[in-house]
């Protein structure tokens, strides 16, 4: 079971290649405010993280999303549940 | 201004500076007159069409007018209201049995758009504890619907099989409540889904697969019916949406089933039941296209022998096009280009030819597109006014000609 830290560290790494001013990411970063984001762009993100971590992510979470933190805690849910 | 409107500032922000760039809004283009299926005025110029999806030329098909003209004088103007309050007209019903026995399907159901069919099939037919697995290119009525639904939506990458059975395989069990969903001719590229191999993936894991045709119905299959016809899988696709705006010239959506029980779900969709159900006008010119389309071999070889021809040319000239001849061509615009887009777009314009330009974040690739679209009622000399118009723009992107 991997922890919301160890999580949000992969997460860190998935999302800095968006970021084109190379902003340092911490929990509270915006994904689209933050980091850049178009609605295009999340999207593929969702399906990198779905692959990174084996896990299918409904993109009906998206609206409950803002930060690279929220992110996280949906994530940490849906492992436990997979 | 109200506070409410404030968060457009910055599309409007947006188009106005498209303008001042090209001097023309192309996204807000008056067709101030139509001369045919394949010509219209456009801010003052007579230009060819070639971004309409009119893919068999019927809008001014003497048939399907006089269908309309008649179905108006006889029963009026509009429905004034949907089915189930206002109950259906004869030519409703009419018009569901023909495409239900032109598909060969035991259950068809009429909507008011092509919107709408797949918005009420997507909202209503998963629920909660279903799923959605949807090409990640499809149709912006496919997200939609999944939007309005209680069903987890999942994407995968366009086209790409192994990606969708990653995926399939992941859900587990969840994959029998599955519900795949791609297109027969994607509308932004032109490209066809592998729809042998996701029949044969969705077979494996017990999914349903829903097929959106909106592009191919009239285009693809021997007898017109689509990419299930043409890849022969027809008997193992569940669900097949469309729409009228397309090959058949008016305006409307459908959905036919293999399963009879369909049926069931009529009354279910919010978008069916909600709404005024379709004209008279255009239930009768729709039933008359469809005729037409079911016997449309020649329109289909006129169609598809345009497509080769302006493929063809733009090969030659150099642009990075999809591999596919197809009735929608989509020169892709290389992203490190310093021309402008919209400029180019223009260009086309006051050369004659209109085209549809697309932007991203609506491009797929992320790289500017003009999208052209073929018709059965272009002729081969106005094929040949599009190519010169390209060439200009082939020649200011300083493309090498492949000949």
């Amino acid at each position: 079971m991997q922890s919301k830290e160890q999580i949000l560290d992969q997460l860190y790494e998935l999302i800095q290649p968006y970021s084109e001013q190379s902003i340092v990411l911490s929990e509270q970063t915006r994904i689209m405010d933050d980091v850049g984001l178009d609605s295009m762009k999340v999207m593929e993100l969702v399906m990198q993280i779905e692959d990174h971590f084996d896990v299918s992510v409904p993109l009906n979470i998206l609206p409950d999303v803002t930060t690279i933190g929220e992110f996280a805690i949906h994530l940490e849910t849906l492992l436990k549940g997979s | 201004m109200t506070i409410l409107l404030e968060k457009f500032r910055p599309l409007e922000e947006k188009r106005a500076a498209l303008v001042a760039c090209s001097g023309e809004d192309p996204f807000h283009v008056i067709v101030e007159r139509v001369v045919s299926a394949t010509e219209s005025v456009v801010n003052g110029r007579q230009v060819i069409m070639v971004g309409t999806n009119n893919y068999l030329g019927l809008t001014f098909d003497p048939d399907c007018v006089a269908a309309a003209c008649k179905a108006i004088r006889e029963e009026g103007t509009g429905t004034t209201g949907s089915r189930m309050a206002n109950g259906s007209y004869a030519a409703h019903v009419a018009l569901e049995n023909e495409l239900a026995a032109f598909f060969n399907c035991p259950a068809a159901i009429v909507f008011s758009t092509g919107y709408m069919a797949n918005l009420g099939v997507l909202s209503t037919l998963t629920g909660a504890g279903d799923v959605i697995l949807m090409d990640a290119d499809c149709h912006a009525s496919i997200y939609d619907g999944t939007r309005l639904g209680a069903a987890q939506v999942i994407r995968f990458r366009h086209n790409n099989t192994a990606d969708l059975e990653k995926r399939l395989q992941r859900l587990g069990e969840q994959s029998s409540r599955t519900l795949v969903v791609v297109e027969g001719i994607y509308s932004m590229l032109g490209d066809c889904a592998p729809l042998r191999e996701i029949v044969d993936i969705k077979r494996r894991y017990g999914a349903s697969l829903l097929v959106d045709e909106a592009h191919s119905l009239g285009v693809l299959g021997e007898h017109g019916r689509g990419l299930a016809e043409e890849a022969e899988v027809e008997d193992e696709v569940d669900f097949i949406t469309g729409t009228f705006s397309k090959s058949l010239g008016s305006i409307g959506g459908f959905c036919v089933s293999r399963l009879p029980e369909l049926e069931h779900m009529r009354y279910a969709m919010r978008p069916y039941t909600f709404t005024a159900s379709s004209s008279p006008s255009l239930i009768a010119s729709t039933r008359q296209a469809l005729q037409i389309l079911s016997h449309g071999v020649e329109l289909r070889t006129k169609l598809w022998d345009n497509a080769t021809r302006l493929h063809q040319g733009l090969t030659e000239m150099g642009f990075d096009l999809g591999a596919e001849i197809s009735p929608v061509i989509a020169v892709k615009l290389p992203v490190s280009t310093q021309e402008d887009p919209t400029l180019l777009w223009g260009e086309l314009l006051s050369q004659g030819v209109y085209v549809n330009l697309v932007l991203p974040p609506a491009a797929p690739g992320g790289s500017p597109m003009l999208r052209c679209s073929l018709s059965a009622a272009h002729s081969p000399e106005q094929i040949d006014v599009v190519l010169e118009a390209f060439a200009t723009v082939s020649a200011k992107l300083q493309l090498e000609h492949q000949t």
